[in-house]
């Protein structure tokens, strides 16, 4: 490697990355951000090296971080020791970049605590994304702040040279990026492109005009230039898009352009200012490989989803909920320490301790007079529908189906549960919508489910286990409500053929019943089926047929599955 | 380090582009805080927060005991457990008070001061936001994601006004009389019926659509951030109309009329909803007179009601989950029926 010692041309792609670092380091909090995706590795380093060119002092934040770190708590060590009441800085305390590994790990609740802090603007988040699935990804919330996005995934090691930032260029450009004179069009120019890529947040323009004069301040140009403009939609724009812009479907040139008609809103064009709009979009959709836009489309709606956990959001034990009476114990990971309830035990012993002590303290507090905090926590349910989309599930059929699901949702939403949805037809089985509270997606969903196919009941049976497993480890308790009207006629690998998809469906079955999730098998054939009732005997789940299905029975069904779960 | 932030005020609420529905929501509760609160919720990116924050400067002064915690307007009504309290009136702001995501119930409520119990084994109460927000906002964001213990807190409190503390050995009570204004985004979660029936208003905003109105968002925003005295110098003289226009309908509507035929309007309207329980009257009234002041009139009129219908009484109707066109969409079909 070192033999080839020439100044090796850096590529346009990680020329990008450079410009994105530079245009960071001299407007971090202006400009929110950064959305980085890529695994870790040497090429990721090479460029979270860099932040150190930020004006801000650089924090690391995990997901998992609690409020206490955020935004500062009382420091029970200095309290104790000073007599006084000692609080702890949080990281939100002072402005500074936030680096957010594993970000597409990070729940709601602290996504929109982040995003508080960001509207401050004082700090800058660097979102460190290795989501690996296209589902998961940065919070919406998040993503909406940050300005721009960086995805390392198809850089090789080979072009990731070492980012040496010009920090001259970097004062400079931030002592005058915000005096630059701006062009009038540029504002229309971004506001109609971000219309074009189906972009509803009014941040992104926003966000778009300030980087096109950090962009233009770096490239020292006088003014915001039109090429200026066009790289900051690049860098703004490229991800937010939700929809391909067809050719010739750039939105008709402004309408009837009022300022030809010598509007005189007294700029005189002292530059040639035009921006048209259709270059713009152009190198926009240039940055844009298709591929990438489907699978950040695919993740913009599963994140509109799932994270949607809504304010119930499962966390373990000992942390959240509502407060029970303190019990005696040690704070340790995930215990903590009752400061009240513990001066209260150490109260009634504070003359006796004081008499017999060997060092004068204001307070003398043993280890039996700790307490720790205790949290009740209710278990929440998520209901995972798999409905059968297939063929023999004939249109009359699958709108009673979805009917019935209509019914039990009515029912989840008096209960605040999760709802995910699972159709499978043709060769495999989709989750359509992964656990979520908002019973308006579902119905969606649900109501633009397709028909025809096969019944590939295996890959069915597969998939609600997965989403069951995922659920329980957010402390759910996952209950299937499989509908269905016939037997499995495709195998796992999309082939069909009765005998083994049905040897399939059993083992599959057999696994959930092992897992120890209840369930509900709901026949909705015309005539009850057998294969069913003993398909659902496997699962360990209660038989159904639809036809004798009303409302009450449904969710009657239902609660009985769950009796069990509730008891234990 | 970037240069310090000089302190800017807040976007002026009088240069928010749109959004017609949110404004007028927050001003007839400015006008009259009986109303009881705004919910908003709508998509991201659409200045919700920057509204409740412009309302802040917005807002008319209050008079106040100096160093009360509650913000007392006469020394006898300053409670007996506050420290600091002088004998002088000032004039403050109106409290706009944000109660952020990750609060404690202690930081809401008040809690035993642990520096004075610990120093001088002192009992005392150390108040909390509930205390410092009492005659003005208190402000939500991403309320459908506060934790539910502390939601079930301020529906208590939201309803009786007052604020009871009974921990800690502590025993205390103390008025917590606030607007209540929540935002969230609905594709985060839903907020459950008991919290929406504590708003009295509630709107929904969406990014605005065309392409003008978008363009001016940015233009003033841009203007905002890079040309801010300029900017200010413009707006604060419209905010300056506006809270005039405020303080002028606060003192109009104690002499405002309320026709009998109103009165009457407004129950139909509610018995075809079938919106439950009498707040939604009461509210819808207050809301309609409010409005009918903001514009300068003598008396309420149907005009007045119909306007402020949706806003008033969408959230409180018996919710069906899988009705898509929306409770607003249902009101305005209602209204077309019942007051033609």
């Amino acid at each position: 490697m070192s033999a080839i010692a020439d100044p090796v041309v850096s590529s346009p792609a990680w020329e990008r990355v450079r410009l994105v670092l530079m245009a960071l380091a001299v407007d971090p909090a202006g400009l929110g951000g950064l959305w980085l995706r890529a695994r870790s590795g040497p090429v990721r380093d090479a460029v979270t090296g860099a932040f150190g060119a930020l004006p801000l002092p650089l924090r690391r934040l995990h997901p998992s971080l609690g409020d206490e770190a955020l935004f500062g708590g009382l420091d029970l060590t200095a309290t104790l020791a000073e007599g006084r009441q000692v609080r702890t800085l949080g990281l939100l305390a002072e402005p500074s970049a936030l680096v957010l590994t594993m970000a597409e790990r990070c729940p709601a609740g602290l996504a929109a605590r982040l995003a508080q802090a960001l509207d401050a603007p004082k700090h800058c988040l660097l979102a460190l994304d290795e989501g690996a699935e296209a589902e998961e990804a940065l919070p919406a919330a998040l993503a909406d702040r940050l300005a721009m996005f960086l995805s390392l995934e198809d850089i090789p090691l080979s072009e990731a040279l070492p980012l040496a930032l010009d920090h001259a260029q970097i004062i400079e450009a931030r002592a005058r990026f915000l005096r630059l004179r701006v062009p009038p069009k540029a504002a229309r120019t971004l506001a109609g492109v971000a219309i074009s890529l189906g972009i509803d947040s009014l941040r992104a323009p926003l966000l778009a005009l300030r980087l096109a004069r950090v962009v233009a301040a770096l490239r020292g140009h006088q003014g915001v230039r039109a090429e200026d403009v066009t790289t900051a939609a690049e860098l703004v724009f490229a991800h937010r898009a939700t929809r391909w812009p067809q050719a010739g479907d750039t939105p008709p040139p402004p309408a009837q352009e009022p300022e030809t008609q010598g509007d005189s809103d007294g700029d005189s064009r002292p530059d040639p200012g035009d921006i048209p709009e259709e270059l713009v979009l152009e190198a926009v959709r240039a940055a844009l490989p298709e591929a990438l836009l489907d699978r950040l489309a695919i993740a913009r709606a599963a994140r509109a989803t799932g994270g949607a956990t809504g304010s119930g959001e499962a966390r373990p034990g000992h942390s959240h909920g509502r407060p029970l009476a303190a019990r005696p114990g040690r704070p340790s990971a995930g215990l903590r320490l009752d400061l009240i309830a513990t001066l209260r035990a150490a109260a009634p012993w504070q003359g006796m301790r004081r008499k017999t002590a060997l060092q004068d303290r204001l307070v003398h507090i043993r280890p039996s007079d700790l307490r720790i905090r205790r949290y009740q926590e209710r278990n929440e349910r998520v209901l995972i529908f798999a409905v059968d989309a297939s063929g023999s599930a004939a249109l009359a059929r699958l709108a009673e189906a979805k009917g019935a699901v209509e019914l039990l949702l009515a029912r989840a939403y008096a209960r605040r549960d999760h709802v995910a949805l699972i159709a499978f037809r043709g060769a495999g089985a989709e989750l359509i919508l992964p656990p979520t509270r908002s019973l308006v997606q579902t119905k969606r969903r649900l109501a633009g489910l397709p028909g025809g196919g096969g019944t590939p009941l295996a890959a069915a049976l597969q998939m609600a286990q997965e989403t069951a497993i995922r659920a329980r480890a957010k402390g759910l308790t996952p209950v299937l409500a499989l509908l269905t009207d016939g037997r499995a006629n495709i195998a796992l690998d999309g082939t069909p053929g009765r005998a083994r998809a049905e040897a399939e469906a059993e083992v599959a079955a057999k696994a959930w019943r092992r897992a120890g999730f209840p369930g509900v098998v709901i026949d909705t054939a015309n005539r009850p089926q057998d294969g069913l009732r003993a398909l659902s005997a496997i699962l360990g789940a209660a038989y159904l047929p639809l036809p004798r299905a009303t409302a009450e029975r449904l969710s009657s069904a239902l609660e009985a599955a769950l009796a069990p779960m509730e008891a234990g | 380090m970037t240069k310090p932030h000089t302190p800017r005020q807040p976007f002026p609420f009088s240069a928010i582009v749109g959004q017609e529905d949110m404004k007028s929501a927050m001003i007839l509760t400015a006008i009259d805080p009986g109303i009881g609160g705004v919910l908003v919720f709508g998509d991201r990116g659409t200045g919700k927060s920057t509204s409740v924050r412009a309302l802040a400067a917005l807002l008319p002064p209050i008079e106040a005991v100096e160093g009360c915690p509650i913000n007392a307007p006469r020394r006898d009504l300053s409670p007996d457990w506050a420290q600091g309290v002088t004998d002088r009136i000032i004039t403050k702001p109106t409290p706009v008070v944000d109660l952020p995501l990750g609060v404690t119930e202690d930081r809401v409520v008040g809690a035993l001061d642990i520096e004075r119990a610990l120093t001088r084994g002192e009992k005392a109460f150390e108040p909390g936001l509930l205390a410092r927000a009492n005659r003005g906002y208190l402000y939500i964001d991403e309320v459908n994601l506060l934790e539910d213990h502390i939601v079930d807190l301020l529906l208590d409190v939201a309803q009786s006004g007052e604020n009871v503390v009974e921990r800690e050995g502590l025993s205390i009570r103390h008025p917590a009389r606030f607007v209540l204004v929540g935002s969230g985004n609905p594709e985060e979660g839903e907020l459950r019926p008991q919290l929406l029936d504590r708003f009295g208003l509630s709107v929904e905003v969406t990014s605005p659509k065309d392409i003008e109105t978008r363009v001016e968002v940015i233009r003033r925003r841009d203007a905002y951030e890079n040309q801010y005295d300029k900017f200010m110098k413009t707006w604060r003289v419209m905010d300056a109309g506006l809270r005039n226009q405020i303080l002028a309908a606060r003192e109009a509507l104690p002499k405002l009329k309320t026709p009998g035929v109103v009165l009457h309007d407004c129950a139909a309207l509610c018995l075809a909803l079938g919106s439950d329980g009498l707040r939604g009257e009461l509210t819808l009234l207050r809301t309609a007179r409010a409005l009918a002041a903001f514009e300068g009139d003598t008396t309420v009129r149907r005009t007045h009601l119909r306007r402020v219908a949706p806003m008033a009484l969408s959230h409180r109707l018996r919710r069906d989950p899988l009705d898509e066109a929306g409770s607003a969409a249902r009101v305005g079909r209602t209204l077309a029926e019942v007051l033609p």
